[in-house]
């Protein structure tokens, strides 16, 4: 019978198959004394090295499928099984305590995984007791003789079904026979998940149920794009599986083709299409989706996973990293933007009756200088390694612009004085997320080096709506002619001086907002990672012209946010 | 038996990377290698405990060899804790 299920789209792509079980054999044993302690280690050793050879085969099929730096986890693995601390251990309860192997490697990888795991100021070590628990039931499994289920070995066309995956599951799965895989528990950012994307197969995980949904052998679909899965579908349910992946194909094959190509329009006029950052640990999939620049580089995450203030280096460690990295590519850091919903422990502020209205972003930078020029430091000692372009939040007056530059200024010139080297090229702009900017972007264009539109923040201002308060979410209307109109006045402000304006707020990367942004002629779309071949592919069939006509209408003849929607909509893009 | 003292200047301490390193350069000698760190001493050829101890920046510790080639396991580990940055 056809049973539907839903859980989390973990990897795109669509598959069907037949499913294969990847569970668990029974591993349950019961402890017992044994009379020969060194028959007992015997066996003890057979199962370490039984799985040796296993993990060995298992980190070749790994650094085969996904490369060296993934497989490094098996050579943890292995340095485990041969480490004379755990099997010594293990051996020394097998010959005091005369308890059999079983329980003997129980109670040791039980004591370790319990010393990692109690490192909670240290999330490696956490880490390493996911490894010894892995370790540990693969020896179990042998020592039982129930070894472990062998994904490696698959060859047919299959969906993997689990509870959870492992890292040592994952890495034996073949891709040209495993076509997707869906599982219990587990969430995006788990593991076996990122293994997935990295893989390209389709997963859904955390669907709850599904090892007890699913038989052996049994049909299923499995839509990584959406999170839903389909157990013994119908035949019309499998023509449209079938259906979902062609155009899914076709869609990635058209996308990689995008990948190192410009962002043009069909009449052929270039726009920067650029990616959103938190960590320079983003920066892989700024790679990977062809981004032509960072348009935003979150700083506050580098004082958010901190236990007190970033000190100089750190920042200017970090910073380097993504200017490096990116060179000749542009990087617009955003200086420190804590306050509103973001807090530092270590930096007490006053408790506020409007948050978002109150002490956040460039006042508390301006009021506490320590701080904002040992970042300005950091920030101008990393410009020498590429293209820096830097940007100050919640700007709304002209003073506040002219007083984060002198403060800028300043710490530049004490560097250039110490000898130490800075670029002469770097940008200086703000973020229009503020109403009251936006109205003077004339005025501001002047002094400025570039304006990038923060959609969020400039909507819920500008219709005085919290944007958390789902009693007036109906108010957060990016196609509102009143937020266009703003909109392309900061842009033709920018142009009118000779600068460019950018856009780093959800709306950059929206398909609907896309076409009305490329009429009204904005410079620079920056939007988290994976959106950036999906622009770039729509980019690809607009017309500027039609779209400045298009978008001259949004501006002056509709009169709400669903005019402009269905305005869009009708293009059938 | 050769014991010598190291303060550990890296700022992650003894972990990840570093910790392996040390690790495998101790399993090349026969003496026994023993770390020693808070009062409390592991096998210097053994991952799990080195990283057990969670030797962080600043810690003084020390590593003693007992054996036919204690000499050269000290200078061999003395020259990879300065390789790796983990002392000076």
């Amino acid at each position: 019978m056809t049973k539907q299920l839903k859980g989390i789209a973990a990897s795109d792509g669509v598959a069907t198959a037949k499913a294969y079980m990847l569970v668990q054999p029974d591993l349950s044993f019961s402890q017992s004394k044994i009379q020969d302690p060194d028959q007992e280690i015997q066996r003890l050793h057979t199962a370490l090295d039984q799985s040796n050879s296993e993990l060995k085969l298992i980190r070749d099929k790994a650094v085969e499928t996904l490369g060296e730096d993934e497989a490094q986890v098996f050579d943890a693995h292995m340095m485990i099984l041969s480490d004379p601390e755990f099997t010594g251990a293990i051996e020394t309860k097998i010959k005091d305590d005369k308890d059999n192997a079983e329980a003997a490697l129980k109670s040791v990888s039980d004591m370790f995984i319990a010393t990692f795991e109690a490192m909670t100021d240290n999330p490696y070590m956490q880490e390493r007791a996911a490894d010894v628990r892995d370790v540990s039931t693969r020896v179990l499994a042998h020592l039982l003789g129930r070894p472990l289920p062998n994904p490696a070995l698959i060859d047919e066309e299959v969906i993997v079904i689990a509870h959870d995956l492992t890292p040592s599951d994952t890495a034996q799965l073949n891709k040209k026979y495993v076509k997707a895989f869906v599982t219990d528990i587990g969430g995006r950012t788990a593991h076996s998940a990122i293994m997935a994307r990295s893989l390209e197969i389709p997963a859904v995980v955390g669907t709850q149920t599904i090892t007890q949904d699913v038989k052996a052998d049994e049909m299923l679909t499995v839509s990584g794009l959406t999170g839903e899965v389909t157990v013994d579908p119908t035949p019309e349910q499998i023509e449209q599986a079938k259906a979902e992946e062609k155009a899914y194909t076709e869609q990635k094959a058209e996308w990689a083709t995008l990948k190192t190509a410009a962002s043009v329009t069909a009449d052929g006029k270039h726009f920067e299409v650029s990616a959103n950052i938190g960590t320079p640990k983003d920066l892989d999939g700024v790679l990977a989706n062809g981004a032509e620049g960072v348009g935003l580089y979150r700083t506050e995450f580098l004082y958010m996973d901190s236990a007190e203030l970033p000190t100089e280096d750190d920042q200017f460690k970090a910073y380097k990293q993504v200017l490096e990295t990116m060179n000749p590519k542009p990087v617009v850091v955003r200086t420190m933007d804590i306050g509103g919903d973001k807090h530092l422990p270590y930096l007490p502020l006053p408790e506020e009756q409007n948050p978002f209205l109150g002490y956040r972003a460039i006042r508390i930078s301006l009021d506490r200088q320590d701080i904002f020029r040992t970042q300005l430091r950091a920030l101008l000692r990393a410009s020498a390694f590429g293209n820096l372009r830097i940007m100050f939040p919640m700007i709304a007056t002209i003073q506040e612009f002219e007083q984060a530059k002198q403060v800028f200024l300043e710490e530049k010139d004490k560097l250039i004085k110490d000898g130490v080297k800075v670029s002469d090229s770097i940008q200086l702009g703000i973020m229009i997320e503020i109403p009251a900017a936006a109205v003077l972007a004339d005025q501001f264009a002047k002094r400025v080096d570039f304006f990038s539109i923060g959609t969020n923040d400039l909507i819920q201002y500008s219709m005085a709506a919290d944007r958390g308060n789902e009693h007036v979410s109906y108010l957060y209307q990016p196609y509102n002619p009143s937020i266009l109109r703003l909109v392309k006045h900061v842009i033709d402000s920018a142009h009118k001086e000779g600068k460019w304006a950018g856009m780093c707020g959800e709306a950059a990367g929206d398909p609907i907002m896309v076409p009305l942004l490329v009429g009204m002629g904005l410079d620079e779309f920056s939007m988290s990672a994976t959106s950036v071949l999906k622009v770039r592919s729509l980019m690809k069939k607009l017309s500027t012209t039609e779209m400045a006509k298009l978008s001259e209408r949004a501006i002056t003849e509709s009169i709400s946010n669903d005019d402009n929607k269905k305005l869009v909509e009708a293009l059938n893009l | 038996m050769e014991k010598r003292e190291f303060n550990v200047i890296a700022e992650t301490g003894i972990h990840a990377r570093p910790a392996t390193l040390l690790v495998q350069a101790a399993s090349k000698f026969n003496s026994d290698i023993n770390l020693e760190y808070k009062g409390k001493s592991v096998n210097l050829k053994s991952i799990m405990g080195v990283m057990s101890l969670g030797v962080g920046q600043g810690a003084d510790v020390t590593i003693s060899a007992e054996g036919a080639d204690e000499a050269e396991a000290i200078a061999a580990i003395e020259d990879t804790m300065k390789k790796e940055g983990l002392s000076d």
